[in-house]
């Protein structure tokens, strides 16, 4: 079922579309995670203009993490004062983005830049998860006379003006959260993405949150980032594609309902698993298309 | 069979002809307006029409017909990967101010074979002549080097397409050539010039103006994008939270 994306400017499988959606959709539910790391680079892949590529899933993304924010939030699973800080770090870190992202492309160094930022951050976090996961699975053992993992992290209590996030169970000072939040809405500006994959880490291993909120939580921010993203693209760049985002959409709000749902029944280590062997393949493909000799030498800019 | 209609045409078209010194062309195109919709996936573009001779007699030694479909001119950067430490990434860039979005050449025989480089040159006949204006300060071999990476490219995404034989000339008077335009073309305002050449010269040609248009629904969105781009936001982000809504409630209750 062949549909014209009016903005892309080209037909795609309208049946492909979705179905992608359905597939993001379903790791959204489940992990957190925006699933923008995938849907970007198989847009760009099946022919769509990156810029249309990373403003769409943007779009896409806010409507896949509504419906998840809601699950969780029916099970009080949401910290909004946690949400709230990252948010606000969240949104001006997609201002800085944004600029960066400009000075990037006018130096034509833009898809060299996000791929190397992919396989850098994909890398170590997938790592980093696979390592976590595998012990908690009893895969691997820890190394003898290693000191259980510390909650708190001392770097993050040494900052000053500490707040109380009930939900959370933490006591820390809001600019750890805030920068994390920035951090986060840098990428997503800049590769597409959520930032779910960066978050859910960090607020795990680095904040210390209480694991029952760090899903919902991490979907709240990327719920106001994605939204305030896509304004911005369709006031700058004009590249958000509202038929392409519909049909992501649509796949992916149904896919995060039935994500949600398995998550309930899975081993939470077991889903970290699952995220850190998807990361760790998306890396190992982006850093292999880093060193091939890649299929086009030249590449087309419209001025 | 085929004999019928070019008779006919050539009675009918013989009074226009005489007096005239140099034979003319008759072109058309079987659609001036192509329209994308929902489901838009490529037009074939037909051009045919009638070679008029002088006196209607038709030469023992045949013409030949080109035909160009050419798209609306762009300006663009073609940037061009090397690796530089183990990294393959962008390092030299050239302008071009004037390259056609689309180009499509068909002819009834080779282009090499028809005309010599300065008529190809002239009328920007084949991939290899079309005058794309590259920027100022890069040596030749370099522009070359970078006019023939674009090129391949653009083939390769079939918006540059060259068809050796892909006009037919019925008894001489008659000619058909077909042209495949793909749905990622830009819109806006196309040319089809017809060209009719022989001994290596254009003695004739034509130009007929075909307009690529966004309709209905899909030029809505298309001009509502540009036009009014903070509601267009608005609304799609108000989309997607209809329908991240409308999935938790309608799970909900499932």
């Amino acid at each position: 079922m062949d549909v014209y994306l009016p903005i892309a400017g080209l037909s795609v499988n309208a049946l492909v579309i979705v179905a992608l959606g359905g597939v993001v959709g379903l790791l959204t539910g489940m992990i957190g995670v925006g699933g923008g790391f995938l849907t970007t680079p198989i847009l760009i892949f099946y022919g769509i203009p990156p810029a249309v590529a990373v403003a769409s899933a943007t779009t896409q993304i806010t409507g896949t993490s509504v419906s998840g924010v809601l699950a969780h939030r029916r099970r009080k699973g949401v910290d909004y004062r946690m949400g709230g800080v990252i948010i606000v770090g969240g949104l001006l870190g997609a201002l800085a983005g944004g600029g960066i992202f400009r000075l990037l492309q006018d130096m034509g160094q833009i898809d060299t830049a996000i791929s190397i930022l992919y396989v850098v951050l994909l890398g170590s976090i997938g790592v980093m998860m696979a390592k976590e996961a595998a012990t908690a699975l009893d895969i691997i053992r820890p190394r003898a006379g290693k000191k259980p993992p510390r909650r708190h992290n001392p770097l993050i209590a040494s900052l000053p003006m500490r707040w109380r996030f009930y939900q959370s169970g933490l006591y820390i000072s809001p600019l750890a959260p805030l920068l994390l939040g920035f951090g986060a809405g840098m990428l997503t500006v800049l590769l597409g993405v959520g930032g779910g994959f960066v978050l859910v880490p960090a607020m795990i291993y680095i904040l210390g949150m209480s694991a029952q909120v760090v899903v919902g939580t991490s979907l709240l921010q990327i719920l106001a980032v994605t939204a305030a993203t896509t304004i911005i693209h369709a006031t700058t760049t004009k590249s958000v594609d509202i038929v392409l985002a519909a049909l992501l959409l649509l796949g992916s709000v149904i896919g995060a309902q039935l994500g949600a749902r398995l998550a309930q029944k899975a081993k939470p280590e077991l889903l970290r698993m699952f995220l850190a062997i998807i990361i760790l393949a998306v890396a190992v493909r982006m850093a292999i298309g880093l060193g091939w000799r890649p299929e086009e030498i030249y590449t087309v800019q419209l001025l | 069979m085929r004999r019928g209609p070019a008779r006919l045409l050539l009675i009918v078209a013989l009074p226009f002809a005489l007096g005239a010194a140099k034979p003319r062309l008759v072109p058309d195109v079987s659609e001036n307006r192509i329209e994308i919709q929902y489901s838009f996936t490529g037009a074939d573009l037909l051009l045919f029409g009638a070679i008029l001779y002088p006196g209607g007699r038709v030469p023992t030694e045949q013409a030949d017909i080109a035909v160009v479909v050419k798209g609306p001119l762009q300006p663009l950067v073609v940037r061009e990967k090397k690796k530089v430490a183990g990294i393959w990434m962008n390092v030299e860039s050239t302008r071009f101010r004037s390259a056609p979005s689309f180009y499509a050449v068909a002819s009834s025989r080779p282009l090499g074979q028809l005309v010599d480089e300065r008529a190809a040159a002239i009328y920007e006949l084949g991939l290899q002549n079309l005058q794309l204006s590259p920027g100022p300060g890069q040596p030749a071999d370099v522009q070359r080097r970078f006019e023939a990476g674009f090129v391949d490219l653009m083939q390769r995404r079939h918006v540059y397409v060259e068809d050796p034989h892909g006009v037919q000339i019925t008894d001489g008077v008659l000619y058909r050539g077909r042209v495949t335009i793909p749905a990622q073309v830009p819109v806006g305002n196309y040319t089809a010039e017809t060209f009719l050449i022989k001994d290596g010269r254009v003695i004739a040609g034509a130009v007929r103006d075909i307009r690529i248009e966004k309709r209905g629904f899909e030029r809505f969105v298309a001009k509502a994008a540009v036009r009014w781009s903070l509601v267009y936001g608005l609304v799609a982000v108000a989309l997607s939270l209809l329908f991240g809504w409308g999935a938790a409630v309608f799970f909900r209750r499932g």
